[in-house]
């Protein structure tokens, strides 16, 4: 009797706790999960005006169509924001849908949907290895945006083109770059970050011991080792830096090669050793929290740890912390391409409209708005280098953001890209987790040869 | 004067007359027609279709068109180690989490149905595992059994642990991981089942068999148990088929990690990942053929103890 | 009797020092340790997870995976659950939970409670094939039904039914939910019906009763701890399922609960970031109201048999 008076109680004391900060937040409106530093930038900044919108209004008017955006948050309120703007300038208006969280979980829907070849929906943010499963059911781009194309990273536009159709628009990129600590790398005498693997090894291991002492869940170095497609991009970040080939080269499968095999061998004897043990279930969730925790020296990830890692309310590294190209070994530093673009569903009834739609979310002054109200990386190199750009979004100084970019295999296993990049990062991870290279790296090449027969 | 006898089961009705039958036959399928219309609407295509895509090759975003393939498929799926593997996982998973389940249900239950002063608090308690949604409990497990994770942390202060354990990335302990969330998860299921099945016992007859000299551990034996066996044969058996479809705590545990994949984990990543749509759907078949094993050896088994 | 033949020639045998002790009241305690020890175990392990999500729930998203770890914050706060309140999507996500369950568990229990009278007190040919064909529906993993289903929830035509499309409408969640849920309260329901006993029913026939006030003046009271139950476990299972929300709900004002608790975002707006303490703390909100409903149901399941209905 008593218990349940206590949590009648304590559900009627919720309640209230809510009633009350719902008045307290009457501010808030729309289905933004956040009122915070986005949206207050955005005030201060606001969405660009649609070039040639009175001609578009002419002809477009009045026509509707859906948009599956970024997922529920900041992201969508960023969407929200410029469908409002293009629905005002051209009457077309924009029904925007935030895709599930989970990037399998938004493959699946977009695949199911195109399969039924059904028409719910005409714009859809596709990840950088769609392009090549989804191209069958894309809009040509290049007869309308072929001349804006050209502003964008030609690496991407070319990830984006599938047998001489442009199926998709570059709407912003991601690459990989390391993490490191400033304060520890003075403490322990080092004057500039790592340039190579073995340096970063060693680098890792004396700031480890040395901080261990005092903090025993430090480790030195975090990344992505769980078995899903993030390990896919780490490893082949990995393999390019160290002249191992990109998994699939001129169509043929490379992954089985001596540099390779010494590479993965070498990130093998690091866990447990400078990462943690449980690194190969780390994602980026995990690889960002450990790192701006104070839990580790060095980390590899996106571009969107940064600005986490300068947030007083969850970082305890702020201003303590940098961010350069990745190591290399005996190849070049590069970055795994990551990102976003936007596409044309081939069953759309409107699609001279999304095309115009696209033309204005990837078009540049959208993209310097997405990079200074979201830190979203922009695409198009000229915006990339735009002095407030840059200031809000350090990581896109010269030297980092002209490093190589290189990109997964998507091209080549087209519709099998999921079962491949599976095949490489389910391979690597019981690599990482124990087995040698050499006894894993024959099936995986194998398997890849199967798949792209 | 108030029986002694436990009560007999489902009485057979005495056959008056074939037209009362008949009747009676009418009736019973008349009431079952509401339930046949939900088996025939959402049941009864999907898992035809199932059974069709098992023999061809269709995939999910090719353009080709579907065609037949006959046993294929079939041939495939034997010579599939993967597939055997995560049927050795499912096993071991099922084995041990509805034994582990069962019998911390039944004590949860009887307790709950005793006397005992905490009973209040041990009704409340058990039901808080299960209040809480699948996916949100296994992040949290998983963000609890990391290296640097409280159970680590707790384990080493407590000086239970030598030193912090990776549980799930370790191979030898993710199992017991995974069993040990899903242990947590539904045991209130089972222990609710049970302590409905036991109120359906009447109290006479433990009163009467005291009065015969009867120890609680005979009780337990000779009264309890036969008696609760109808309760504890749905519970089991849909515990098992529950158990051997479970996908949620994998996925959000292990993804698609080599080793440690459930044959619903198997099944998904063929379908939805890889697009093989043919080749899934008979994954989905051979599944449905082992729960099918599993509902025979019960069902033998309850035969057996039957007589 | 046994006992008066016993009692008529008292046999005195040597106890011996340990049987005396067992007996004594020190001795009987400890014979409970190990049950407490038992009841103390199983608290710890039912309840340090959610003790833990409530310490994770007041925790500043800063301070949670810190080390050393703090085992109760050093500065609790509110924020956590404000987050959670102020999010639209997770409101609503509640109401639709609740809409969502609370029919599927009401559908459930109504065709249920009448299959199960046919199946639990009538005899006839085919009965034990409805019964494995109502068990069959819950044998196929949800994906492998996943695709055909999300074919007909779009809207098809079946011969000459026409079903619409109801694809992102809580209606396709109510419909698809039954395939779960229907099978076991069928068998949960008929168990129960199959042990009550026939006299009741019999006196009522004989009293010229018609079948179907039988079931609701008879059978249906007799069954209220079965009908509590299987709807307290069908709409747990219900409230809890993840894999067809996901795919047949898009828009965030129809997500349900496990859709939107997975779909926190953190401050920077990233996917990346998930705002483990809001999760916590949203958590904590639906957990305990659910605890509290079933607590009050609880009531109804501990009742047991109507007394006085079966003696005489």
């Amino acid at each position: 009797m008593k218990i349940r008076i206590v949590v009648l109680a304590t559900a009627a004391l919720l309640v209230a706790v809510a009633l009350s900060m719902n008045v307290a937040s009457a501010g808030t409106a729309g289905s933004s999960a956040k009122a915070s530093s986005a949206t207050s930038a955005a005030k201060a900044y606001p969405a660009p005006k649609v070039p040639n919108a009175a001609a578009l209004k002419k002809q477009y008017g009045g026509e509707s169509i859906t948009f599956i955006g970024d997922s529920v948050g900041g992201s969508h309120a960023r969407d929200l924001a410029l469908a409002k703007q293009f629905t005002k300038d051209t009457g077309i208006k924009v029904k925007v849908v935030p895709h599930p969280a989970a990037s399998d979980a938004s493959y699946s829907q977009l695949a199911r949907v195109f399969s039924s070849k059904s028409s719910s929906f005409d714009v859809a943010m596709i990840d950088v290895v769609w392009p090549g499963a989804f191209a069958p059911y894309l809009v040509d781009l290049k007869p309308k945006l072929g001349k804006e194309a050209k502003q964008h990273a030609q690496g991407i536009i070319q990830n984006d083109t599938i047998d001489g159709k442009l199926v998709a628009m570059p709407w912003f990129g991601d690459f990989g770059i390391l993490y490191y600590r400033t304060d520890l790398l003075r403490k322990y005498g080092y004057k500039s970050p790592p340039k190579t693997w073995n340096q970063l090894f060693a680098m890792a291991k004396k700031i480890q011991d040395g901080e261990q002492a005092s903090n025993d869940n430090f480790n030195g170095f975090v990344f992505q080792g769980n078995s899903y497609e993030g390990l896919t991009c780490d490893a082949l970040e990995w393999y390019e830096s160290a002249g191992a080939g990109g998994f699939i080269d001129n169509g043929k499968v490379t992954i089985n090669n001596a540099k390779g095999a010494r590479i993965l061998d070498q990130f093998r004897a690091q866990i447990g050793n400078i990462t943690p043990r449980d690194v190969t279930t780390y994602q980026e969730g995990e690889a960002h929290t450990a790192f701006v925790e104070g839990n580790a020296a060095f980390m590899r990830n996106w571009p969107y740890a940064y600005s986490i890692g300068q947030d007083p309310k969850s970082s305890k590294i702020v201003g303590k912390f940098s961010v350069t190209v990745l190591p290399h070994a005996s190849g070049k530093s590069v970055g795994t391409v990551g990102g976003w673009q936007l596409a044309v569903n081939k069953y759309s009834k409107h699609v001279d409209a999304s095309i115009e739609f696209v033309r204005y979310m990837t078009s540049a002054p959208v993209q310097k708005f997405n990079a200074i109200t979201n830190t979203n990386v922009p695409t198009i190199p000229a915006v990339a280098r735009d002095r407030a750009v840059v200031k809000a979004n350090p990581y896109l100084k010269p030297e980092i953001a002209n490093v190589m970019r290189v990109t997964r295999p998507a091209r080549d296993l087209k519709t099998h890209y999921n079962e491949g990049s599976k095949v490489i990062y389910q391979g690597i991870n019981q690599i990482l987790n124990g087995r040698p290279a050499s006894s894993v790296l024959p099936s995986i090449q194998s398997k890849l040869n199967r798949i792209l027969r | 004067m108030s029986t002694v006898a436990p009560p007999v089961p489902a009485p057979r009705r005495r056959r008056k007359s074939t037209k009362l039958k008949r009747r009676q036959t009418r009736l019973a399928w008349a009431l079952l027609v509401p339930s046949l219309a939900v088996v025939a609407v959402v049941a009864l295509y999907p898992l035809g279709k199932t059974v069709f895509q098992s023999f061809t090759d269709e995939e999910f975003l090719a353009l080709n068109p579907v065609s037949w393939v006959g046993l294929e498929n079939y041939k495939d799926l034997w010579n599939d180690t993967v597939f055997r593997d995560s049927i050795w996982t499912t096993l071991k998973f099922t084995v041990i989490t509805v034994a582990f389940e069962f019998v911390l249900g039944l004590a949860i239950a009887l307790i709950v149905n005793s006397s005992f002063k905490g009973r209040g608090v041990m009704r409340a308690v058990m039901l808080v595992p299960w209040a809480i949604p699948t996916v949100v409990a296994a992040q949290m497990w998983k963000s609890m059994l990391q290296s640097n994770g409280v159970i680590s942390d707790a384990g080493v202060r407590l000086h239970i642990l030598s030193e912090p354990h990776a549980w799930i990335a370790d191979p030898s302990t993710a199992l017991a991981a995974v069993c040990a969330v899903d242990i947590w998860k539904t045991t209130p299921f089972v222990a609710l089942l049970l302590l409905a099945g036991l109120q359906v016992i009447p109290h006479d007859l433990y009163e009467a068999s005291e009065v015969d000299g009867a120890k609680p551990l005979q009780q337990f034996w000779k009264i309890t148990l036969p008696l609760l066996w109808p309760a504890i044969f749905v519970t089991l058996i849909f515990r098992t088929l529950d158990a051997l479809r479970v996908f949620d705590v994998f996925y959000v545990f292990f993804g698609n990690r080599l080793g440690t994949q459930s044959m619903a984990i198997y099944a998904q990543s063929t379908i939805v990942g890889d697009g093989y749509v043919g080749y899934g759907a008979a994954i989905s078949m051979a599944i449905f053929v082992v729960i099918a094993l599993f509902v025979i050896i019960y069902l033998t088994f309850q035969r057996v103890a039957m007589r | 009797m046994s006992t008066a033949s016993e009692a008529a020639r008292p046999v005195i045998r040597p106890v011996s020092r340990s049987r005396v002790f067992w007996r004594s009241p020190l001795g009987r305690s400890l014979k409970r340790v190990p049950f407490y020890l038992l009841v103390i175990v199983v608290f710890v392990y039912a309840l340090f997870p959610f003790a833990w999500a409530l310490r994770c729930a007041f925790t500043p998203e800063g301070d949670l995976f810190s080390s050393p770890l703090q085992y109760i914050p050093d500065s609790p706060t509110l924020d956590n659950f404000k987050q959670a309140f102020q999010a639209e999507f997770f409101r609503k996500a509640l109401l639709n939970s609740a809409l969502v369950a609370g029919g599927v568990t009401l559908l459930s229990l109504a065709i249920g409670s009448l299959a199960a009278f046919a199946l639990g007190r009538f005899h006839f040919r085919g009965r034990s094939l409805v019964m494995y064909l109502m068990l069959s529906m819950t044998m196929f993993p949800s994906i492998a039904i996943l695709g055909a289903l999300y074919t007909m929830i779009s809207g098809f035509s079946l011969g000459p039914i026409d079903f619409p499309n109801i694809y992102d409408t809580l209606f396709s969640l109510l419909f698809t939910y039954l395939i779960f849920t229907l099978p076991f309260t069928i068998w949960v329901l008929t168990s129960f019906m199959e042990a009550l006993p026939g006299d009741l029913e019999e006196a009522a026939y004989v009293d010229g009763a018609t079948p179907f006030q039988v079931f609701y003046k008879v059978l249906l009271p007799l069954l209220l701890p079965g009908l509590v139950t299987t709807g307290l476990l069908a709409f747990i299972a219900a409230w809890n399922e993840y894999l067809f929300a996901l795919s047949f709900i898009q828009d965030p004002d129809k997500y349900t609960v496990p859709i939107a608790i997975t779909s926190f975002v953190g401050e920077s707006g990233s996917a990346f970031q998930q705002p483990w303490g809001t999760i916590m703390a949203a958590t904590i909100i639906i957990t305990v109201p659910l605890v509290a409903l079933v607590l009050i149901f609880q009531r109804y399941i501990l009742a047991g048999l109507t007394a006085g209905a079966v003696k005489g």
